[in-house]
């Protein structure tokens, strides 16, 4: 984001991409079938997520590019080292943070504030979501933000799984509403939209109208999560690039791992060290402002590691909080066979992929009251049905069947085929002293650069809600009548994700109104360092169980108007 | 395909069209990633020839500015996904796939609504899954290795032949002592849990074919002009009309 609007705004941009180029337009295999691929497409070491996930050089274990955790600490850091990056591999959810949580602290006590209220990134929201296409709802619900008229799609029709879903959880209190995601349901109005989005930029109109005329509504098919080659959802590489780089001002380098920042005597940044990969040589490029945006962790990892007379704790470090008060989401799920899906008549449920329909947080009042032992909420992701069949569809049948085979068992698969439906939560994690990342002092990685270690730690509101998610859960699914798999679990440790799993680290650097209690001021810059910014997830102050993507976005368009303000001031 | 210990080797048919698995070493491909990382613009590359690439020259280095794609590198974490290879060597015998397809068959025989097991590749599968470089499917490669022992020596103790020459009642006298682990009999165990991962196994390979992804009735990954509710007989099924 931050490349395009600077690119847009005439700036000469060049972007150091640790991984390879990728374009989803030729590489997405889009119909492609489980069959085709090795293992019927089943996650391996390398892919992760499967054989066709978009993920091209990426996963839990990057070879070469290791990372430590401190005794007792079980971190997972997922990443993806290709051209844009995470944006090619995320599930599209794009929740606006509310009101309340911009401001966690002064509503509950617990954590800190944002130095920005929902109010100040309302209009960032609107226009991130009318640049890259988001469909949606028009609820109003409590800290539920809704977007500006005309600025979301249509949200697609409910799958089966979906509407049953709601008719048992609205008796029980639970809202079912359409989900967020950045998906097009139908064209972009390139007419009207780049005008909207850009009233006085004659030049980011015209290459952001090229852009949406080469994008198509989606349909209804194919995996997002394996790229998209007819753009009709979002990955940085299809909507954010393209543009930017029609603009002529932009220069991509590929293979180009960031060592450190280098700075002035006077602790201006002047550059960027980084390996060519390829070549296994350092070199310099020099820059009159360095934006940080490599994910949340590696770029506090390149400010600890930009190590100086003048900056010997890292750069931007003053207030040492670089790599501290790391959050992942509180992620916990369980599962269900539904009878009444049995037999039902085939239909075709693939939709947009993604959820059609999700539950937002919904006890407000009495999480405040003080009900629930737990001081943050979480928003809940589900679905099944009759999906494409691939790998382990049917492993574990035999606990429904008693063992059935032969006949048997070809009548029980087509009984059992799309009966199955998970629930998963995604919670707020509150910002601790215990979960950050810091330079292992004994590790490098395979380009001598030195290595994060992780140290993490939940605390007890995000162990319950855990155990708040999945008894939930099996109560939504016993109300469907349907049978709960696995153990509802009392003990939060068993039911909750490893920290880094759901890949939301978040919070590394974060902003503020104190250069003592916070890395970055208001808007993202250094306080340390005037002509450094970061646009990626490591601002973050608290982590709302709205996934971050839609908010690192919005945040970073921000940003960039403020360094386009600072430059025409020429403060920087 | 010849192994080094000479073993011959039973190959999946679909791996034919990894070239020859053998043909690019590693050392080879490393080298065409780097010399396709140092050119600037690789447009269509994965359709090209990797030996044109290679041949061109690594002089200029990747610092020069590029467009959005370079191309799959084709190594494990970066492979050519609309060309997929599975073409790790293939580590059952023959004669153990011969056993697997009858017990296959067993489990997903021929009905009025679609083929056997067998018919559609299922063995071929299993045997790329149990050869595959990884440590799950090495444990797999044992318990599957171990199973096909154990289940011709059963079948040779109670009725004098390997499993495959035993009529369709031999057979399943033996699968209802095996077919469900939590009810297995203690000196059965070890069958059940070889029946388990063959049921999996089976069921992924068979289901995930033309024949058996029409047998359940999955009618998805076509473009649709737009998205409409479920059908009424959907809707009226679930109580929701």
């Amino acid at each position: 984001m931050a490349a395009y609007q600077l690119a847009v705004a005439g700036l000469k941009v060049l972007v150091l991409e640790a991984g390879r180029t990728y374009d989803p337009v030729r590489e997405t295999p889009m119909f492609q079938l489980p069959r085709d691929a090795p293992l019927r497409g089943a996650g391996t070491r390398e892919k992760p997520f499967g054989f066709y996930d978009a993920t091209v050089d990426g996963g839990w274990d990057v070879p070469g590019e290791p990372y430590t955790n401190a005794p007792g600490t079980d971190f997972r850091w997922w990443r993806a080292r290709m051209l844009g990056g995470r944006t090619n591999h995320w599930g599209r959810i794009s929740l606006r943070m509310g009101e309340y949580d911009f401001k966690p602290k002064s509503r509950d006590g617990l954590g800190a504030d944002w130095p920005l209220t929902y109010k100040d990134l309302a209009p960032y929201y609107d226009k991130t979501e009318m640049l890259v296409g988001v469909y949606g709802g028009d609820d109003d619900l409590e800290n539920t933000p809704r977007s500006s008229p005309g600025v979301l799609m249509p949200p697609p029709a409910p799958r089966a799984v979906e509407l049953l879903a709601k008719k048992h959880a609205t008796p029980m209190g639970i809202p079912v509403i359409p989900a967020h995601l950045a998906i097009m349901t139908k064209w972009q109005d390139a007419k009207t939209l780049p005008q909207k989005i850009h009233p006085t930029n004659k030049l980011a109109q015209r290459v952001l109208r090229e852009s949406m005329l080469s994008r198509q509504a989606c349909f209804w098919a194919t995996p997002c999560g394996n790229g998209c080659s007819i753009k009709a959802n979002f990955q940085s590489t299809t909507v954010l690039l393209p543009p930017a780089l029609a603009t002529g001002n932009v220069d991509i380098v590929p293979d180009a791992m960031v060592r450190d920042i280098t700075v002035d005597a006077k602790g201006k940044a002047t550059g960027v060290h980084y390996i060519d990969k390829n070549t296994r040589t350092d070199r310099h490029v020099t820059a009159r402002i360095v934006v940080l945006a490599a994910s949340a962790c590696e770029t506090a990892r390149i400010l600890l590691n930009s190590k100086s007379p003048a900056f010997p704790n890292g750069l931007s470090n003053s207030s040492g909080l670089v790599g501290k008060y790391l959050m992942d989401t509180v992620g916990a799920g369980i599962g269900g066979q539904i009878p009444a899906l049995e037999n039902l008549p085939a239909h075709n449920t693939d939709g947009a992929s993604g959820m059609h329909m999700y539950i937002p947080w919904w006890l407000y009042k009495e999480q405040l009251g003080g009900k629930l032992g737990f001081a943050r909420g979480y928003h809940v992701e589900f679905g099944g049905g009759r999906g494409m069949p691939g790998p382990g569809m049917f492993n574990g049948l035999e606990s429904f069947t008693g063992g059935s085979y032969g006949k048997k068992f070809k009548e029980d698969a087509r009984r059992y085929y799309g009966t199955f439906m998970y629930f998963d939560g995604r919670g707020e994690m509150i910002p601790n002293e215990d979960s950050y990342c810091e330079i292992d002092p004994d590790v490098v990685d395979q380009w001598g650069i030195p290595v994060l270690r992780f140290h993490w730690k939940w605390s007890d509101h995000e162990l319950k809600q855990a155990v708040h998610m999945q008894t939930t859960f099996a109560q939504i699914i016993e109300a469907m009548g349907g049978k709960v798999q696995g153990t509802v679990q009392t003990d939060g440790n068993r039911a909750i994700a490893k920290g880094g799993q759901i890949i939301h680290e978040v919070g590394t650097c974060r902003m503020g109104e104190d250069p003592k209690t916070s890395v970055l001021n208001p808007y993202c810059q250094s306080w340390d360092v005037k002509n450094l910014f970061v646009t990626d997830g490591a601002p973050f102050v608290s982590n709302a169980d709205k996934n971050p993507t839609l908010s690192i976005l919005a945040m970073a368009w921000r940003t960039t108007d403020y360094v386009l303000e600072q430059i025409s001031k020429r403060e920087i | 395909m010849e192994t080094g210990d000479g073993r011959r080797e039973t190959g999946d048919a679909r791996s034919a069209d990894g070239a020859s698995t053998d043909g690019v070493n590693r050392r080879d491909a490393l080298k065409v990633m780097a010399a396709a990382a140092s050119l600037p613009i690789l447009e269509g590359m994965a359709g090209t020839d990797v030996e044109a690439q290679t041949a061109a020259p690594a002089a200029t280095v990747a610092s020069q500015p590029a467009r959005l794609s370079s191309g799959p590198r084709g190594t494990a974490s970066d492979p050519d996904l609309l060309r997929p290879k599975k073409d790790w060597p293939r580590k059952l015998f023959a004669s153990e796939l011969v056993t697997l397809a009858a017990l296959c068959d067993v489990i997903i025989p021929a009905d009025a609504k679609s083929p056997s097991a067998s018919a559609v590749g299922v063995p071929a599968y299993i045997n790329e899954h149990v050869s595959a470089p990884y440590d799950g499917n090495a444990r797999d490669l044992v318990r599957v290795r171990g199973g096909v022992s154990w289940l011709n020596l059963e079948s040779t103790k109670r009725f004098g032949r390997t499993f495959a020459k035993l009529t369709n009642a031999q057979k399943t006298a033996i699968c209802d002592d095996i077919c469900f682990l939590p009810k297995a009999k203690p000196e059965f165990q070890a069958g059940a849990r070889f029946f388990d991962l063959v049921r999996d196994l089976s069921a992924t390979a068979f289901y995930t074919t033309d024949a058996g992804m029409k047998d359940i009735g999955y009618v998805g990954n076509v473009a649709l002009p737009k998205w409409d509710l479920p059908p009424a007989a959907v809707l009226k099924h679930l109580g929701l009309l």
